[in-house]
C-alpha cells in the first residue's frame, strides 16, 4: 500500500477481493478447458490405433502402403543392394543420428539394424509422412535411392533416414510386431 | 477529425431518433460531413473497395453455405453440385473464389499506399496495427476457405500449414493435434475449418469498425503527408469522396467481373479439382498466389541458426515477416510521412516492392538451385528494410521541403 494513512495489514476487503478473483479465475479456466479439449481427437479416433497387414505377397524390391491413423505407413521388402547401402552409411554422415524407432530405445543410433525389423533386416516399416511439413514422399526415388519428398525436396535413404533437404528427422518407425511370419500388426 | 457536428435533425422522425439513438447523426458525421483532405488520389479509394469486398464475400459465402456439406465424404461433391446443379451456383461460387483474390489485390494496394505515404506514423499507429490484425484475420479466413472444397490442394495445403506448428519444440505436436483434431488432417479438421471460416469474416467486420473509428478520430493521411491545418484543406466526404469511391468501386468491379466471367480458374489450381487423397501428395504444392511471398520466405531458411533448426527457422521467418509490419510505426524514425519528400526512402520502398514481387514469383517455383539463393537474398532485404533501412534513414536522409499547407500545394499545381 502506497498510501501512508492505510495500515500495512491486509484488510478484510483485500482478502475478499483476492479470494473472489482467484475463485473466478479458477472457475473460468475450468470451464474453458472443455471448450479447448473438445478439439482434441476423441476416444473413437484414438481407438483406431492398430491394424494388421498381410505381407505374404510382398516380393523383394516391392512396397505396400497402408493407411494407419489417417497416415500412410509403408512396408518395404528391401533388396540386398538397398540393405548394403543402408549399412554402408556412417553415423557421422547422418543429419539425424537417432533411430526414431518406437520399438527400440529412444536414444538408439540410426544404424540400419535399428531402423529395420528385428531379425528381418529386409523389412522396413515407416510412417511415410515427411518430417518437414507432412507431405508424402515418393517411393524409390531421390539421390539416395530411398524416398524423395516432392514438396520441399527432402531426400531419405534406403533406411528412411533424412540425408538432404529441409526435413529435420528420419521417417518415424511406428510400434509394430510380427503376429506370424507374414503378418504385421501396426500400432 | 474531431470538430462540431454539422447535423441538424429536420424531420419529425429524425428529431424523435436524435433524443433516443442519434444514429442518423453518426451516419451523417461519418459519411456526409466528414472532412477529407482535398488532395486525395485514387489510391485512397481502396478502403471503400475493401469494405465492398467484405460485404460481397459475406453475402456470397452465406449463400454458398446453404448448399455446401462440411463432411469429408460429401464436401467435394457438394461443391461440384454447386457448380453444376444449384441455380446460379457456378456464378456465386466464382464470385466468392475470385472475390478472395480481389480482396487480397485490394488489400495489398491499400497496404502499399499506407507504406509509401507514411500513413502509419504518429498519430495513426493504432490505425495501422488494427490494419495488420485485419490482414492476419483475412489470411486465416482465406486459408480455411481454401480447404473447404476438399480437393488435393485443399488437403495438402491444410496438412503443410498445420504442420508449421510441429516446428515448435515440445508443445508443437500437441498443438497440431489439437488444431486438426486427429493424427492427420481429416473430417474433424474440415468441420472446424468450416465453422471458423464462417466466423472469421464477422470478426473482421468488427475490427473494421474499430479501424474506421480510429480513422475518424485521427483523420485521413494524404499524398503530401502533412497535417490538415484549416477547413480550406478539406472537402466534405459527400459528395466528393463518395463519388470518387463510387467510380473506382465500379472500375474495380469491372476488373473483378472479367475474372469471374472470363478467367474464373486462372487464379486457382487445377489440382484442386481432384478429390483429396491422403495417400498422394501433388507433385508441386503451392499456396494461393496471395501467400506466395511468405511461402518463399518459409522455404528460404534452409540452414540451421544456432539451436534453431531450419524447419523452425523457416516458420519463425514466415510469421516474423508479418509480425514485423505491426512494429513499423516505431521502426520508421523519419518525421516526414510522405515518400514524395523522401528521396532515399523512395528507392528503398520500390526495391522492397520488387523484392516482395520476386519472392512471390519464387514461391510459385520449385525450390531448387538458384531459386533458394534468390529467395534468401530477397528475404534478407525484406527484413533489412524494416529493421535496418527504415530506422537508419530517419537519421541520414535529408527530406525535400514540405509545402506549407494542402490548399497552397493544390492551388500552386492548378496554376500550371
Amino acid at each position: 500500500m502506497a498510501h501512508s494513512d492505510t495500515t500495512a495489514e491486509p484488510t478484510r476487503r483485500d482478502f475478499l477481493l483476492l479470494t473472489a478473483g482467484a475463485f473466478g479465475a479458477v472457475g473460468v479456466a475450468s470451464v474453458a478447458w472443455p471448450f479447448i479439449d473438445q478439439m482434441n481427437p476423441d476416444a473413437s479416433t484414438r481407438a483406431l490405433a492398430s491394424i494388421e497387414v498381410d505381407i505374404s505377397a510382398l516380393q523383394s524390391g516391392q512396397s505396400i502402403t497402408v493407411l494407419w491413423r489417417g497416415k500412410p505407413v509403408v512396408v518395404r521388402n528391401r533388396t540386398d543392394k538397398e540393405i548394403e547401402e543402408g549399412k554402408a552409411v556412417k553415423l557421422e554422415e547422418l543429419k539425424d543420428p537417432i533411430a526414431r524407432n518406437a520399438n527400440v530405445d529412444p536414444s538408439a543410433d540410426a544404424t540400419d539394424a535399428n531402423r529395420s525389423a528385428k531379425d528381418k533386416e529386409n523389412i522396413l516399416v515407416m510412417v511415410k509422412v515427411c518430417t518437414h511439413l507432412g507431405c508424402i514422399p515418393l517411393d524409390e526415388s531421390g539421390e539416395f535411392g530411398g524416398w524423395f519428398c516432392p514438396c520441399h525436396g527432402s531426400q531419405y535413404d534406403t533406411a528412411g533416414r533424412i540425408r538432404k533437404g529441409p526435413a529435420p528427422e528420419n521417417l518415424p518407425v511406428p510400434v509394430y510386431a510380427f503376429t506370424s511370419d507374414t503378418k504385421i500388426r501396426i500400432g | 477529425m474531431s470538430g462540431h457536428s454539422t447535423y441538424e435533425p429536420k424531420s419529425g422522425i429524425e428529431k424523435w431518433l436524435e433524443k433516443r439513438l442519434p444514429i442518423v447523426r453518426l451516419l451523417h458525421d461519418a459519411g456526409v460531413s466528414y472532412p477529407t483532405p482535398r488532395n486525395l488520389n485514387p489510391l485512397w479509394t481502396f478502403g471503400g473497395i475493401l469494405a465492398m469486398m467484405l460485404v460481397i464475400q459475406i453475402v456470397s459465402g452465406i449463400v454458398l453455405a446453404m448448399h455446401y456439406a462440411s463432411n469429408s465424404a460429401l464436401a467435394f461433391d457438394s461443391v461440384e453440385g454447386i457448380m453444376r446443379d444449384v441455380n446460379w451456383g457456378w456464378l456465386i461460387r466464382y464470385i466468392h473464389a475470385n472475390g478472395a483474390s480481389m480482396f487480397f489485390i485490394a488489400v495489398y494496394i491499400h497496404i502499399l499506399r499506407g507504406l509509401y505515404y507514411g500513413s502509419y506514423k504518429e498519430p495513426r499507429e493504432l490505425l495501422w496495427v488494427l490494419g495488420v490484425i485485419i490482414y492476419l484475420l483475412m489470411m486465416a479466413a482465406g486459408f480455411m476457405g481454401y480447404v473447404l472444397p476438399w480437393g488435393q490442394m485443399s488437403f495438402w495445403g491444410a496438412t503443410v500449414i498445420t504442420n508449421f506448428f510441429t516446428a515448435i519444440p515440445v508443445i508443437g505436436q500437441p498443438i497440431q493435434t489439437l488444431l486438426i483434431g486427429g493424427f492427420a488432417v481429416d473430417n474433424a479438421t474440415l468441420n472446424r475449418f468450416f465453422s471458423l471460416h464462417y466466423l472469421v469474416p464477422f470478426i473482421i467486420a468488427g475490427v473494421v469498425v474499430l479501424h474506421i473509428w480510429a480513422l475518424h478520430v485521427v483523420g485521413q493521411n494524404n499524398p503530401l503527408g502533412i497535417d490538415v491545418k484549416s477547413e480550406k484543406d478539406t472537402v466534405p466526404f459527400t459528395p466528393y469522396a463518395t463519388s470518387k469511391d463510387g467510380l473506382f468501386m465500379v472500375l474495380f468491379l469491372v476488373f473483378y467481373a472479367w475474372f469471374v466471367f472470363y478467367q474464373p480458374n486462372y487464379l486457382g489450381h487445377p489440382d484442386n479439382y481432384t478429390p483429396a487423397n491422403p495417400l498422394v501428395t501433388p507433385a508441386h504444392i503451392v499456396p494461393e498466389w496471395y501467400y506466395l511471398p511468405f511461402y518463399a520466405i518459409l522455404r528460404a531458411i534452409t540452414f540451421n541458426i544456432g539451436p534453431i533448426d531450419s524447419k523452425l527457422g523457416g516458420v519463425l521467418a514466415m510469421f516474423g515477416s508479418i509480425a514485423v509490419t505491426a512494429f513499423l510505426p516505431w521502426l520508421d524514425t523519419s518525421k516526414v510521412r510522405s515518400g514524395r519528400f523522401r528521396p532515399l526512402f523512395r528507392i528503398a520502398f520500390w526495391l522492397f516492392v520488387a523484392a516482395v514481387l520476386f519472392l512471390g514469383y519464387l514461391g510459385s517455383q520449385p525450390a531448387d538451385g538458384n531459386a533458394v539463393l534468390y529467395a534468401q537474398v530477397c528475404t534478407a532485404y525484406y527484413f533489412a528494410f524494416f529493421l535496418i533501412i527504415l530506422p537508419v534513414l530517419g537519421f541520414i536522409e535529408k527530406p525535400k521541403a514540405l509545402p506549407n499547407s494542402i490548399i497552397e500545394d493544390v492551388l500552386a499545381k492548378s496554376k500550371h
